[in-house]
């Protein structure tokens, strides 16, 4: 260790003290890294709020700072995103494919992630491996894979609402499955054993003492699916048909490449807002069913692992 | 009897629905790419058996793909930018990681709510938000301006390579962070105690100790956002939409979306899809020999 501080008196160092050793040595310790650290969250996150800011512009500009106003949400009588019919489909679209994911996807992935791990037999093993699949496809090979699907095998599914829902769920599943299953092994298997041991056949325990275990990991499944398949781009623009199909993704690609207005950046905020705020609710959700079980500061990692797929 | 039954039969929907609806279709991009192409109409004709199957369109896609074909250098161009963004994410995010899973301290849950934040903001929300600041008037070159970097403003969106590295770096660093963040926080502590106590220096505890630990998590993180990164053709779409920027996946969704040729289109699918599982067997056989090598460490 250096002495960077003189031994002078003992007192607090006074703010310019410090940053003149921290000019000094920028490298010691964790100084470096926390600046770094620091300037990268505000990189990640700085942009979006200025996009945020924009959508409430009072001119057609988003670049040009003018002043504070709700036009482009609403007040704009052609191009605010409740009057351009266009914007107002696209929320409307993304909100149906997402509910319509959650119903569907959060179902058969429990199921699938109950089965998966409780089943033990060579069938299983291949199951576990397709399943990991849809986490690893790149999104295009998937939106190609389904579109010729529909177009060539499924004819009876034409693109448009129906095959967007079918190409959700079939990404989203995986998902429901991965955070599921995290939630059966830190439960263990010593409940529905205790459950057995009292008379109770599988099915009883299963649906008495599992599903309500399982309820935090259900919340929070249906909360990352809702995200995901609201942010969804590619897939729901591959099997889109158009018109009012198109998901609010896909008008904020659409309108990057032409000449925007800010009502592009009130749709993308309104999106996001519902997003962050389901997602909050299922963490929250999902904290209060899990206190007590974990170290404080996990339930974060542990929500956010719906993401560490490794 | 049924015990036997429960558990496969709960697992059943969701294998049938992954069969019919992600096995079957790979069979369709297929027969679609070996099969044939209608010579009035354009339009694919689908063979469905594997005997009849007809290579010829997999063969012209091999042969623009190879040196001297016109997609060469789409080819060579995808590459560059997956490595060079794959290489600024892990310089960026492994610092990032190692500070909110080793320094952070009491800000520790902040900062991994922050790190984990833009994960749940639309991709399409994140590249506007830059398409904003990046055009001629915007923040961007308006601070340039005023510190006297540039004395005209930049076209920043007219097809420069260097913003399609930089926005897919900003789209899928958060991706690699995460896990990065999860390999780093499990290492045992005394591992690194032990390494200072027998002497070693901060810096080679770090490169003996921390850095083969954390093997398993740039492994992970790196295939999480290599493999998307090779299909990505939406972020050069947004930040250039030139031809002089365009990836693999800017010619599949041009087949599809622009051209009248679904077949070379699928082709090309085929041949992205085996690079990339080539890819990803590279990485397992990694990943089992960074884990047999942990082990080791972990015995001593």
């Amino acid at each position: 260790m250096t002495t960077v501080a003189e031994p002078r008196a003992r007192r607090q160092p006074s703010t310019l003290t410090r940053s003149r050793g921290w000019f000094r040595n920028p490298w010691g310790k964790p100084r470096f890294l926390r600046v770094f650290t620091w300037t990268y969250i505000l990189w990640s996150i700085v942009p979006v709020l200025i996009a945020v800011q924009f959508s409430f512009n009072a001119t057609r500009s988003r670049t040009v700072w003018s002043s504070f106003s709700t036009r482009w949400y609403w007040g704009d009588p052609v191009d605010s995103v409740w009057h351009d019919p266009n914007l107002r489909h696209a929320l409307v679209q993304s909100f149906k494919l997402a509910g319509a994911d959650v119903l569907i996807a959060i179902p058969i992935g429990v199921l699938l992630a109950l089965g998966l791990a409780r089943w033990h037999s060579r069938g299983s093993g291949t199951s576990n491996f397709i399943m990991l699949f849809p986490l690893v496809t790149p999104e295009i090979v998937m939106g190609v894979s389904l579109l010729l699907v529909f177009t060539h095998i499924f004819t009876f599914v034409h693109t448009g609402t129906v095959a967007q829902i079918l190409g959700h769920v079939t990404f989203s599943i995986s998902f429901v499955v991965v955070i599921v299953r995290g939630r059966l092994f830190s439960i263990g298997r010593q409940y529905e054993e205790a459950a057995a041991d009292l008379g109770a056949s599988p099915f009883v325990a299963l649906r008495s003492v599992l599903l309500p275990l399982l309820t935090p990991a259900i919340v929070a499944s249906a909360a990352v699916v809702f995200a995901i398949s609201a942010d969804d781009f590619v897939i729901s623009q591959w099997l889109s048909s158009g018109g009012p199909t198109d998901t609010v993704p896909i008008q904020i690609y659409a309108a990057t490449r032409a000449a925007p207005l800010p009502s592009v950046n009130a749709i993308a905020t309104i999106m996001m807002v519902s997003t962050l705020l389901i997602v909050t609710a299922g963490f929250l959700t999902w904290r209060f069913f899990t206190r007590g079980e974990r170290q404080a500061g996990k339930a974060a990692e542990d929500f956010g692992g719906a993401f560490n797929l490794t | 009897m049924y015990r036997r039954w429960l558990w496969p039969g709960l697992a059943l929907p969701g294998v049938l629905w992954l069969v019919l609806l992600f096995v079957v279709p790979f069979y369709a991009v297929l027969g679609v790419a070996l099969g044939k192409v209608d010579p009035i109409l354009f339009q694919p004709v689908p063979i469905w058996n594997p005997l009849e199957w007809n290579v010829g369109w997999l063969n012209e896609v091999l042969s623009r793909l190879a040196p001297g074909g016109i997609w060469f250098d789409v080819g060579v161009r995808t590459i560059v930018y997956v490595l060079v963004s794959l290489a600024l994410c892990l310089l960026i995010g492994y610092p990032v990681a190692y500070y909110a899973a080793r320094h952070a301290g009491r800000w520790k849950g902040v900062i991994l709510i922050l790190i984990i934040l833009p994960l749940w903001i639309s991709y399409m929300m994140r590249m506007l938000a830059w398409v904003n600041l990046l055009q001629a008037d915007g923040y961007v070159n308006r601070f340039l301006m005023f510190t006297h970097v540039l004395s005209q403003p930049r076209d920043w969106l007219g097809g420069s390579a260097s913003t399609v590295i930089f926005a897919l770096v900003y789209g899928y660093i958060p991706y690699l962070i995460l896990p990065l963040f999860a390999s780093l926080d499990r290492i045992d502590r005394s591992h690194l105690e032990a390494a200072r106590d027998l002497g070693a220096s901060p810096w080679s505890a770090f490169r003996t100790v921390t850095l083969p630990l954390s093997k398993t998590g740039i492994l992970g993180g790196a295939v999480l956002i290599t493999l998307p990164m090779f299909g990505d053709y939406y972020t050069p779409n947004i930040v250039s939409g030139s031809p002089k920027t365009s990836m693999i996946g800017n010619q599949i969704d041009l087949y599809f979306h622009g051209g009248p040729q679904p077949t070379i289109g699928a082709a090309l699918t085929i041949v992205l899809a085996a690079f990339l599982t080539i890819l990803m067997l590279y990485y397992m056989w990694s990943i089992h020999r960074a884990q047999r090598e942990v082990g080791a460490v972990g015995a001593l």
